[in-house]
């Protein structure tokens, strides 16, 4: 109905449906509304990317990485000390492109580390109990992740260097910011390497028999843990990068940005259809999309005001809906074998 | 022994009508008619992955039935949730065992009766005498079902958590787990897999008793065939999800197809 | 099992020293730059001795010392006699973890990483070397380090009885050290202030002759007492029919009456921990009933929390904004528990068929959208937004009292109350059809199902009760603070509930009180701050690190339940039962 609303108004603001159903609102200009597009397209290639881990881990050992987005916290606070040093170097202003891919590649590391450690310290000791006892296990690692780096960084927010002018939103390419250019572009290109890495190498090809069965796996000669491990440090650096972009776009980190963007990656994971690459990146791209418009589109036409506030809420109604209409996805999951019925 | 053809003109308590049941493109069950009369203990064999089991989770609804129809006592099963078919009066076991392993022996028999009895949470909060009496008949009727394995499942037995139990008595008390949920028609999915011979001859007497003496009708799953034989009114032999024989034990073991697709090799090597 | 003789000293297995020393020594560094030492160093255990600062930093070499020991026990497998073996690894492996920190000074002397770092401070480094040079601290921390390594490898070679007395007598002075603050308040109301005031010194920490005297007594008691409690107990244990439930009633009844009489003698600050705890018992009740009993991980229990504390602060406040009845306290409860179970059922019904991982990440979310809600501007009209309900009255009770924030002690009593109503309310359900029914759905969905559960039901009754046990903490917290903020509703608080549950032992009524008396009560709540205030920065790591520890050590929790016990000693079990037969 909110959505009706909004076509109506759309087409001509003074028609009588919309303004019965809300008189206060406004609609948006064509340009306004090609900028919540991009915006959310943005927003969600860095969704897709942390998805991206949360799916390839649900479809190998069947169970929530919850601190996986911690993992993508450690990364943009990573980037974070990271671009600072360059830029009390100098670096970071002459050299802008270099030193972002310094800082993108240290990152990365960082970040894949932190998920291998993870997985052997947290998770492997509880490969073969009920998948509730590592998903518990998870709160407590992303608790301690967080806490962590309130301790040893502070708490409160830091912010990533100045960026170019290009990079700045005044200067637009297509009338898209140059910054969410970069975004979609990186994410874009990691996304590749990941599909390339996946899809014809053959530790790629591993992973995939794994995911399918890792015991049946196992007897082909496949070493099930180090596949997991690769599974864990591929997860953690593409939330690596999602954690740097997410610097360079909104500059602002702090100890708790992991717990909302795992959260809707998650989701997006699951709108994907989980253990599916190409469906962790739609899902993402859906939810950022669904996140940017949907309060406006759908939910200010109804008359609720403060609409942006409820962004967060538009991304978890999302993936309700989605459970309870198509819980395999857009695409179908794929599951490990024994949570398959 | 029943002869197929004398108790066919009665009314079939289970009667499965060109049934199917498909994963995917794979047909574990093709159009498949059995029908279980009264009081009857009917054996299903087969060689592995002909759709045994299949046949026992459409039964009991925890597959989707893609073609056909199943009648209980004259009604259809389908579109039932598993708890309402049991509440029909049809219970059954599990081929891996599947017990409440940390509830105890009694618990788990006790906790079957729920479809059964419907005291809810003020009664249990209030402690009213309707939800004592209720407890108390529960817990009598447990000891009951229990006490027809012999001295195996009660006395101390009965407060023991379930995964303290022997191979052989896990088996017993799941059956007496499907029995305590007041059924009419009891499935036993390979009721004395991984049992020795001298406990899965003396099931197999149990099963005998559970017809007489509790008035149950039975289809049993079985690859034994010394409890095949002796046990079953009659035998269905399914391959590939079809049936491809029927009958008592004797006509079944000497038909040409059936020793061709699954007994033809223990047979000759008797 | 068993036994062959001691492995000769000399024969370490290197690899296993380094790695658990390097391990503890990273550990130990990160504890460092944590500034827990700094901040805990305000602390005084053992005057002048030991402070918590310096306590924490001792603990990880001591633990690889004694982990170092450990060998696996298999059945048909040899284990060593523990000797001098053990003492040298564990002197090894706490040597390097003592190492860290020598590093550390070094570091810290020489390089600024303050930047990143919030503590990387000269603070730290006056610290850790007892200000004196940085020679001084490398050499002195290698040394502690092998001390208290060799100490946790000399624990191996005590037999059981010198064990228990040395674990007696460490628990003993640990506990009067941490329970400091509540022990003198209690000594105040009962008029022992000489005992205390001799016992603590003036600026906090026990003093160590007291220490000392402390310590022989406890362990004479332990050599003395030890064989006699442990008989009472198989004594207990033993009893049955009637005898059993007898005794149980006594014990229920000497502790309702410690607890009743305890807290006229204490101080607000007593109280308002008592009620703190209380408050938190109850929360855990609930949640035990959902993840506990029927097996359901809800995340978002916060939800009903909130749900509960708005509507009391909405029915009872003339400050709400939309509608104010301005209804008596008694009467608004329930209402609370009603439209709380209805928003229980509202979020439960569509969840509750989806898969267990799945449904815990959306209560999850959940319990995010609710908070979300009451900050919005769009419910403004009725909860006020950010600047939330306030001026909240206390709650009268049948015109007896008054029940309000001032009032500590008043709180504790209502809390109180509350808590035996949801400890009834468990443990009837948990002996009826339903708790039953839950346990079964909880160990294997499809075969209740199969038995004639209808486990959609079940389940969604299971939200709903403890929703309803969730909504009178909420109640109870509107008129203990007077005021209601959507702050106070952070997922945070659901994750503290969890951890409590699981810290306490799933499904056991006992382990969840014990559970939430010694978190909540120790290291503190959310928000709450508990007796070890020092630590109020670190809690959440503590329990971030707590649960990560648990899953893998000890999932059964503190006190497992009786389930999870029988389960450890069914070998004892069935060997008996053989036996009478």
């Amino acid at each position: 109905m909110g959505l009706l609303a909004f076509i109506a108004q759309e087409i001509d603001p003074n028609n009588p449906f919309a303004s019965w159903v809300n008189p206060d609102a406004t609609g948006l200009t064509g340009a306004q509304f090609r900028g919540l597009i991009i915006s959310g397209i943005a927003q969600g290639a860095m969704y897709g990317l942390i998805a991206l881990g949360y799916s390839m881990v649900y479809g190998i050992l069947g169970f929530i990485n919850f601190a996986h987005g911690e993992v993508f916290m450690v990364g943009a606070m990573t980037g974070m000390i990271a671009s600072n040093k360059l830029a009390d170097a100098g670096l970071w202003e002459t050299n802008f492109i270099g030193s972002l891919l310094i800082v993108m590649l240290l990152s990365v590391l960082v970040c894949s580390l932190t998920a291998v450690v993870m997985e052997k310290v947290a998770y492997r000791p509880l490969r073969n109990t009920p998948r509730l006892i590592p998903l518990i296990t998870s709160i407590g690692v992303s608790f301690f992740l967080q806490n962590a780096s309130i301790v040893l960084l502070g708490p409160s927010a830091k912010s990533y260097p100045e960026m170019p002018d290009w990079l700045k939103d005044q200067y637009t390419f297509l009338g898209i910011s140059g910054a969410r250019l970069l975004v979609i572009f990186a994410a874009a290109a990691s996304m590749a390497v990941l599909w390339y890495y996946v899809e014809n190498t053959k530790n790629g090809k591993a992973m995939r028999a794994v995911a399918e069965d890792a015991e049946i796996a196992a007897l082909m000669g496949i070493n099930v843990n180090r596949t997991i491990v690769k599974v864990f440090a591929l997860g953690g650096a593409m939330a690596g990068m999602a954690g740097i972009l997410w610097g360079v776009l909104f500059r602002s980190v702090i100890h708790s940005m992991g717990f909302l963007p795992g959260i809707k990656a998650f989701s997006a994971a699951v709108v994907g259809g989980i253990g599916h690459l190409g469906g962790a990146m739609t899902g993402g791209l859906s939810i950022g999309m669904a996140e940017s418009v949907g309060p406006l589109m759908i939910l200010e036409p109804l008359g609720v005001n403060g609409v942006s506030q409820l962004r967060d809420a538009v991304a978890f109604a999302m993936l309700i809906v989605m459970l309870l209409l198509r819980p395999s996805g857009i695409f179908d999951e794929r599951l490990p074998a024994e949570d398959r019925t | 022994m029943a002869n197929p053809e004398a108790t066919s003109t009665d009314k079939p308590i289970l009667e499965t009508r060109k049934l199917s049941v498909d994963f995917g493109g794979l047909h574990a069950l093709s159009a498949l008619d059995i029908q279980v009369q009264r009081n009857e203990i009917v054996s299903v064999i087969g060689p592995n992955g002909a759709g045994k089991t299949t046949l026992f989770n459409a039964i009991s609804a925890t597959v989707e039935v893609s073609k056909g129809d199943i009648l209980f006592e004259g009604k259809s099963l389908l579109n039932l949730e598993p708890n309402a078919i049991t509440s029909r009066g049809i219970a059954r076991t599990f081929q891996t065992v599947r017990l409440f392993t940390h509830m105890t022996v009694l618990e788990n028999v006790m906790v079957s009766q729920h479809c059964h009895t419907k005291q809810n949470a003020f009664g249990a909060l209030l402690y009213t005498k309707a939800f004592r009496t209720e407890e108390a008949e529960i817990r009598q009727r447990a000891e009951e079902v229990l006490s027809f394995f012999g001295t195996r499942l009660v006395g101390y037995r009965m407060d023991q958590p379930a995964f303290s139990l022997s191979y052989a008595n896990r088996r017993r008390l799941e059956i007496a787990r499907a029995m305590a949920t007041q059924p009419k028609l009891i499935l036993l999915d390979e009721p004395v897999a991984g049992m020795n011979p001298v406990e899965s001859a003396e099931l197999t007497t149990m099963i005998g008793r559970l017809r007489d003496e509790w008035d149950f009708t039975i289809v049993v799953i079985e690859h034994d065939m010394s409890v095949v034989r002796e046990v079953s009114d009659r035998v269905v032999v399914l391959d590939h999800g079809e049936k491809i024989a029927e009958g008592n034990y004797d006509h079944v073991s000497n038909n040409p197809e059936v020793v061709e697709a699954y007994l033809g090799k223990s047979m000759t090597k008797k | 099992m068993t036994t062959i003789p001691p492995r000769p000293t000399f024969t370490q297995d290197w690899l296993r020293i380094a790695r658990m020393g390097g391990i503890a020594a990273v550990g130990q560094t990160f504890i460092a730059l944590s500034n827990m030492p700094v901040r805990l160093d305000e602390r005084l255990l053992i005057k002048p001795i030991l402070s918590m600062g310096y306590l924490i930093l001792i603990v990880l070499p001591f633990a690889v010392g004694y982990r170092y020991g450990h060998q696996i026990k298999r059945e048909g497998m040899p284990t060593f006699t523990p000797s001098m073996y053990e003492v040298l690894g564990g002197a090894l492996s706490g040597a390097l973890a003592g190492g860290g920190l020598s590093l550390l000074a070094v570091l810290l002397r020489h390089f600024d990483l303050r930047d990143p770092l919030v503590n990387w401070s000269p603070i730290l480094l006056n610290l850790l070397t007892f200000g004196n040079a940085t020679w001084f601290a490398v050499i002195i921390w290698i040394v502690i380090g092998t001390g208290t390594g060799a100490a946790g490898g000399l624990l191996r070679l005590l037999g059981p009885r010198a064990y228990r007395t040395a674990i007696s007598v460490a628990i003993t002075v640990a506990s009067a050290a941490v329970l400091e603050s509540l022990i003198v308040d209690i000594a105040k109301g009962l008029g022992l202030e000489n005992l205390t005031d001799r016992l603590y010194a003036s600026r906090g920490g026990i003093e160590w002759l007291s220490a000392i005297v402390l310590a022989v007594a406890s362990g004479t008691l332990g050599v003395l007492g030890r064989g006699r409690f442990r008989q009472a107990k198989t004594q207990l244990s033993q009893l049955e029919g009637t005898a059993r439930t007898q005794a149980n009633a006594a014990l229920i009844a000497l502790t309702l009456a410690a607890l009743i009489v305890l807290p006229l003698f204490a101080g607000k600050l007593t109280n308002e921990l008592l009620a703190n705890v209380g408050i938190f018992v109850l929360l855990a009740l609930g949640l035990n009933i959902v993840v506990g009993l029927a097996g359901i991980l809800d995340l978002g229990y916060v939800a009903f929390f909130a749900v509960g504390t708005y509507t009391a602060a909405v029915l009872t406040a003339a400050t709400s904004p939309r509608i104010s009845p301005e209804m008596p306290w008694l009467l608004a409860l329930i209402f609370v528990v009603v439209i709380t179970g209805l928003v229980g059922l509202f979020i439960g019904a569509p969840v509750i068929r989806m898969r267990g991982d799945y449904l815990a990440i959306v209560t999850l979310g959940f319990g995010e959208i609710i908070r979300l809600l009451f900050l919005s501007d769009w419910l403004s009209g009725w909860f006020n937004g950010a600047q939330g309900l306030v001026q909240i009255p206390p709650a009268n009770i049948f015109g007896l009292t008054e029940i309000g924030g001032t009032e500590p002690r008043r709180v504790f009593y209502l809390v109180l109350a509350f808590c035996a109503l949801a400890i009834y309310v468990s443990w009837r359900l948990e002996r009826s059809r339903l708790g039953r029914a839950w346990m079964a759905v909880r160990e294997d969905e499809t075969v209740a199902e199969a038995m004639g559960i209808n486990t959609v039901n079940i389940k969604l009754m299971a939200f709903v009760v403890g929703a309803m046990l969730g909504s009178f903490s909420g109640a109870i917290v509107a008129v203990k603070v007077g005021s209601v903020f959507p702050s106070s509703f952070l997922i945070v608080v659901s994750m503290v509930i969890l951890v409590v549950v699981i810290f306490g032992g799933m499904g056991n009524i006992v382990g969840v009180i014990a559970g939430a008396a010694v978190l909540i009560g120790v290291l503190g709540g959310p928000r709450q701050p508990g007796l070890l205030a020092e630590f109020s920065e670190f809690k959440l790591l503590i329990y971030g690190a707590l649960l990560i520890w648990m899953m893998l050590a000890r999932p059964e929790g503190l006190i497992p339940s009786m389930r999870r016990s029988r389960e450890l000693h069914q070998h004892e079990i069935t060997q008996d039962a053989w036996l009478k037969n």
